[in-house]
């Protein structure tokens, strides 16, 4: 993004921050979906609660946390608790918002973390579900951020480790899953997605600098960019300082990004 | 995607039958007998060749470090490995294979990852071979595997991984709610045969407390039929007798109590000192090349005699102090 004064990470970060209104509940992992979860709360969001899958509740966040069940992580928390514990209030539906991650995703928003290549014998083994299968499950509305390549938006998944829409429209709720829950937002480098009403995904908005002609070929299977599609707000300055001066100071976060 | 699927595929490692359990659990009488020894006592006694591990805390924060050292200095072999959240752990048991077979069956959750620090090369070369059995579960769905055991039930039902391929490559079934009609993923009671859990404190009957968040502890100290417990301190049942309402993992479920100060280093232990990432970014830098990790865990474990002797040859008691105020200071 030359001759921008944001780096890809950080656009994503500001972008998935205002996703998270005040007073909203949010399971985060480490990185980038945490450093957006502290901007909310240090800009627009002062009452939005964090959870850890490890057991945090509510934690006044010292610094990022390396593991999603460091110390910080349970930091000045209301309550140190237990993965089923946590994990419980999503299944009670106490949970609106979770970010998740995975080396691929299809059109219906399902993940890959899994496994590449045969389950016996795999080209690559991955972590697995961790809690994102959970979260998946459980959260109200779900959302992923991620590099936008064809590598990663597949056509069909080698696994399918986390649910999305799973085949579309009801499959969910057919699945037993709980209802009125799913993917909500797909925050790449190049655009902003969501969902249309049988579960496909298609872009909300475009960033700036970025071309349709950019999205779709970077996108591994067919994708839906309605016309007249937005642009994507950039970050302003105060959501830029914030994010570097109090979120995220040593830049082991937004550092990375291109 | 096959949504119809209504049992898993995946091969069950343990026996879920609580009837079972409760004949094990029965002739287990330790509640109030003291049982302090050394870490390489508790592991000749309590784990033997093809055994089911679980170990404690959540990968690199609050595990119980001296004993998976221990499993590799005595060369255990064909153990079965509930990879709950487990990431530092988990890449110590891989690194045994450098000298054979350790792990033969893996229920994987959370597996070969050290969450934001990347992927374990070693640990992917051990889960890409082929040679271990894997059966997929969720994090939450481990935890309930261990909540039914605790519980003393054959399954707990849950609402997660159903529609997955995690649901397909599990053990789990799908079964009809009695009350609503709709589907449910039962998941079968895991009973680990022996678990390792650091804590803080701990009297010498095994009574024990912890600082900070209690992951899956309390259900896996329960769920598993012998515990192998290491403490930062040993302190007397006086204190625990004070205040029992702080012990999370109660002397009748513990078979071994080891005083390890350090012990869940190089993790993070809450309170006390932050996580080493120098040592760790160490660790995944040899696993690139075999020789290099065969050096390394040979200087580090295998030609060590305790853990005392691996904080000194890994350098770590001069990194100690500065672990100790990262975690003072937040």
């Amino acid at each position: 993004m030359a001759g921008r004064d944001y780096n890809a990470i950080e656009l994503m970060t500001c972008v998935a921050a205002r996703f998270l209104e005040d007073g909203a509940t949010v399971g985060v992992g480490t990185g980038a979906p945490c450093a957006a979860a502290m901007l909310a709360q240090k800009t627009h969001a002062p009452g939005l609660f964090v959870v850890f899958e490890a057991g945090g509740l509510g934690p006044e966040l010292p610094a990022m946390p390396i593991s999603v069940g460091d110390s910080r992580t349970s930091h000045r928390a209301v309550m140190a608790t237990s993965m089923a514990d946590v994990f419980e209030m999503c299944q009670r539906g106490l949970i609106d918002y979770a970010f998740l991650g995975g080396a691929q995703i299809d059109v219906f928003g399902n993940l890959n973390s899994t496994v590449v290549g045969p389950f016996e014998k795999p080209s690559v083994r991955f972590p697995g579900s961790g809690g994102g299968n959970d979260f998946a499950s459980f959260c109200w509305r779900t959302m992923v951020m991620t590099e936008h390549s064809p590598r990663r938006f597949v056509e069909t998944l080698d696994f399918v480790t986390s649910p999305g829409y799973l085949s579309g429209g009801r499959a969910r709720e057919a699945a037993g899953l709980p209802s009125e829950t799913g993917p909500y937002r797909v925050i790449t480098d190049l655009c902003v997605m969501g969902y249309g009403v049988e579960g496909w995904m298609e872009v909300v908005s475009i960033h700036p600098g970025v071309t349709r002609q950019d999205v779709k070929e970077a996108t591994g299977f067919s994708l839906e960019i309605p016309e007249g599609v937005a642009g994507t707000e950039a970050p302003t300055e105060q959501e830029l300082h914030v994010l570097r001066t109090d979120v995220d100071p040593t830049g082991v976060v937004i550092g990375r990004g291109s | 995607m096959d949504d119809d699927v209504t049992t898993g595929r995946g091969p069950l490692f343990s026996d879920p039958d609580p009837d079972r359990a409760r004949a094990f659990f029965r002739s287990k009488r330790v509640a109030l007998s003291e049982k302090v020894m050394s870490v390489d006592q508790a592991v000749s006694t309590f784990v033997h060749d093809g055994d089911y591990l679980a170990s404690g805390g959540f990968g690199t924060n609050r595990i119980a470090t001296a004993l998976l050292h221990e499993v590799l200095r005595q060369e255990k072999r064909g153990l079965s490995f509930a990879g709950h959240t487990t990431t530092h752990d988990f890449e110590i048991l891989c690194a045994g294979h450098v000298r054979g077979p350790l792990l033969a069956r893996v229920d994987a959750a959370y597996i070969v990852g050290l969450e934001a620090r990347g992927l374990s090369p070693q640990a992917r070369r051990v889960m890409q071979s082929g040679d271990v059995e894997v059966c997929e579960w969720s994090n939450y769905a481990l935890a309930v595997r261990l909540r039914a055991a605790a519980t003393g039930v054959p399954f707990l039902p849950m609402r997660s991984t159903q529609g997955t391929d995690t649901f397909r490559f599990s053990a789990s079934k799908t079964v009809e709610c009695p009350f609503t009609g709709r589907p449910l993923a039962a998941v079968p009671a895991l009973y680990p045969d022996v678990a390792f859990i650091h804590v803080h404190t701990c009297d010498p009957l095994g009574n024990a407390r912890v600082e900070g968040i209690s992951v899956a502890d309390a259900d896996l100290a329960r769920a598993s039929k012998r515990v192998i417990l290491t403490t930062e301190k040993i302190v007397s049942v006086d204190q625990t007798r004070e205040s029992p309402q702080q012990t999370l993992i109660p002397s009748a479920c513990v078979d071994a109590v080891c005083e390890v100060p350090y012990g869940s280093y190089p993790g993070n232990m809450p309170g006390c000192y932050f996580s080493d990432e120098v040592h760790l970014r160490e660790w995944l830098a040899v696993e690139r090349d075999p020789n290099e990790l065969t050096a390394f865990v040979d200087r580090l474990i295998y030609e060590t005699d305790s853990f005392q002797d691996y904080l000194e040859a890994s350098g770590a008691t001069h990194r100690l102090a500065e672990l100790e105020a990262i975690e003072k200071g937040g």
